[in-house]
């Protein structure tokens, strides 16, 4: 018979090898599944792992992808894990990152044609503020009502959702369009397009942001008193309160980093790769996020390397879909699988596993 | 407009989003929170419908769809009973896992039409005028999520293993203690979630639509959720709050038809506004009735 002892504390070493036997697991059932639908399966895991990287004719293009696609996933992940540590589930994500896409946009599109240097910064706090404020209606109905807020930030993507709609087919639409849906594109407009940094790495200021998130999450987690008590609240919430830990401030606190960082997330995403604003801009990587937090344990650093995986992942798949006709959806399976193979693996890192003989009750 | 013809249409909306909320009521009343509602939904839509379209019969279809996310849920169990994994982060993954998959499959029946179901003439009370039109001429699914619902009304209210599922329910610790497998009554309790979600999804596909197209609940798994909170856990609620949530979602559609002057994007964000008016309405009431283990990992010690 197989017995679970629970540890004393989590198993240093199990929380760093679960997430690299989730990934070998994933190819090994990813490459299962691939073969069912006809596919040679090793050749299927090559082009998603290895391609991307270091294909002679294919990798000068796709390694910059890969900045490009982690960049806004390490960005969102990075607020989403704040809030996980304190059992705060914000996973309208995807919501915060549209609004503060459309919100960025808003204010710089109200001084087009400006060239002023201030312009690209004011979007960026505006966009943030976007994101926050999305955020905080979720915050505010918890703290102030009780609300679940994993199901009021959820309905407040689709919320979102119709509002991108909206600004793109009417309020945001380009004057000089032709009737199209669709913002001005910021690409042309060089005082605020949101440009490659060095040419050809794929790194523009929001991966910068990214990157200065890591640390930032890494100081607030490990050093700072707020982290602590971040930390506290998600661990043991009745010691927290009896600490004098303000329940009320760590919601606001968590929601509104994670939206925040959720709306920078958008805008540098609308005046960059997507260049404007448009109906499908919402591209998912609010919910992909949500795995990258967890595959990168919660932690700053994990989550840098977690969301670059990711990235591969996204550019390997439609490297796979060209070459191989894989169809796009088994990319979303794969990342999918990819979680729940992490959580159940998981119980390596907070369990023993002992071998008992059968015992009369 | 025609009265009978919106009673009817509300009832057809309504029924998707009955038969999830009144599976995961089960599966929240055992004391699992399963937030994978959206996934099971999904993947029985499109389950459901690939079977359907290949065998030609609905009823095959249905049958599968709940077959099909009844073991997808079971994976969710797996995981969380056994492997003790945080429920609220492998629902979560339980979704996008139902995403993908359905998208992959469904990718080769985009466009295709699904039999119908046929609706059922019920002697005498379909002939009542009005009220029959209204009420006795719709397809089986329909009455099946209303039995449904006074099934489990009458499971958990007056059976012997209806006690047992909401002590497991209550309070795991003391339901242990008593000897009943808490981990077994659970499994089946996301077992019977999964297959009422699975049947859900399906009626999108098979009836509402009926076609398949990726993503196609579009948050209906996550109102369920919404809507066991609205009902307090009762099955009378969930009846009420599945059927209010249709008549919004008609409404807003018959005026986006009509073309009024309110915005399109306002009408369509007004079920999901509503929603989130009503769980804060409920939340602000303070009268909650949630199971006391909800969400909560039980781990046997001895």
């Amino acid at each position: 018979m197989i017995r679970l002892e629970k540890r004393p504390q989590p198993s240093k070493l199990w929380t760093g090898l679960t997430p690299l036997l989730a990934v070998v697991l994933t190819m090994i059932v990813g490459g299962i599944m691939f073969a069912a639908l006809g596919k040679p399966p090793l050749e299927a895991i090559r082009t998603i792992f290895w391609d991307p990287l270091f294909h002679p004719q294919f990798a000068s293009y796709s390694r910059p992808q890969l900045l490009v696609k982690a960049g806004p996933l390490i960005l969102i992940a990075i607020g989403l894990s704040v809030g996980f540590r304190a059992g705060i589930w914000n996973i309208g994500a995807e919501g915060q990152y549209i609004i503060g896409a459309v919100t960025g946009a808003a204010v710089g599109l109200a001084f087009y044609p400006s060239e002023s240097v201030l312009l690209f910064p004011l979007m960026v706090v505006a966009g943030a503020l976007g994101g926050w404020a999305w955020a905080m209606i979720p915050a505010l109905l918890k703290t102030r009502f009780g609300t679940n807020e994993i199901l009021v930030s959820l309905m407040l993507v689709y919320v979102a959702e119709n509002i991108l709609a909206s600004a793109s087919s009417s309020w945001l639409r380009n004057p000089e369009g032709q009737g199209f849906p669709g913002s001005r594109n910021f690409k042309q407009w060089p005082a605020v397009f949101n440009d490659e940094l060095i040419a050809n790495t794929g790194m523009h200021w929001g991966v910068v942001a990214a990157l200065i998130a890591v640390i930032g999450a890494y100081v607030l987690m490990a050093r700072h008193i707020q982290g602590f008590n971040i930390r506290l609240t998600g661990e043991a919430p009745r010691a927290a309160r009896f600490s004098g830990v303000n329940p009320v401030r760590i919601v606001l606190l968590c929601l509104g980093i994670s939206g925040a960082l959720a709306g920078m997330a958008g805008l540098f995403e609308v005046t960059g790769p997507a260049g404007q604003i448009s109906i499908d801009f919402g591209s998912g990587y609010g919910f992909t996020a949500i795995i990258v937090a967890f595959l990168g344990r919660l932690n700053p650093f994990g989550i840098l390397l977690a969301g670059l995986l990711m990235a591969l992942t996204y550019i390997g798949g439609e490297l796979a879909q060209l070459m191989l006709g894989l169809p796009g959806a088994s990319i979303q399976l794969f990342q999918g699988m990819l979680l729940f193979f992490l959580l159940a693996t998981d119980v390596f890192t907070n369990y023993r596993i002992r071998f008992v003989g059968r015992e009369v009750a | 407009m025609d009265p009978v013809l919106l009673v009817a249409s509300i009832m057809v909306s309504a029924t998707p989003i009955l038969l999830a909320a009144i599976g995961e009521l089960v599966t929240e009343k055992s004391g699992v929170l399963n937030l994978g509602v959206e996934g099971m939904m999904i993947t029985g839509a499109v389950m459901g419908f690939a079977i359907a379209v290949s065998s030609g019969s609905p009823l095959l279809g249905f049958l599968g769809a709940a077959v099909a996310s009844a073991v997808l849920s079971l994976s969710f169990g797996f995981l969380t009973q056994y492997l003790l994994s945080n429920q609220v982060a492998t629902g979560l993954g339980l979704t996008l896992v139902g995403l993908g998959l359905s998208a992959l499959i469904g990718s080769n029946y985009e466009g295709q039409r699904a039999p119908s179901l046929p609706k059922l003439d019920i002697p005498v009370l379909g002939d009542i005028p009005l009220l029959g039109r209204m009420l006795f001429a719709h397809d089986f699914v329909v009455y099946l999520s209303l039995a449904l619902v006074v099934a489990v009304w009458a499971f958990l209210k007056y059976t012997r293993a209806g006690l047992i599922l909401r002590a497991v329910g209550e309070d795991h610790e003391s339901a242990h203690a008593l000897g009943y497998k808490v981990v077994r009554v659970r499994m089946a309790a996301i077992a019977f979630g999964g297959a009422c979600a699975g049947l859900g999804g399906a009626y999108v596909s098979l009836v509402r639509v009926p076609q398949w197209t990726e993503g196609m609940t579009a948050g209906a798994g996550w109102i369920a959720l919404a809507i066991v909170v609205f009902s307090s856990w009762r099955p009378l609620g969930v009846l009420i709050g599945a059927y209010l949530f249709g008549g919004v979602t008609v409404i807003q559609l018959n005026l986006q038809a009509a073309g009024t002057t309110v915005p399109v994007e306002l009408l369509s964000m007004s079920p999901y506004l509503i929603t989130i008016l009503v769980l804060v309405v409920i939340s602000a009431r303070g009268a909650h009735g949630a199971p006391a283990s909800l969400g909560r990992p039980f781990h046997a010690t001895s």
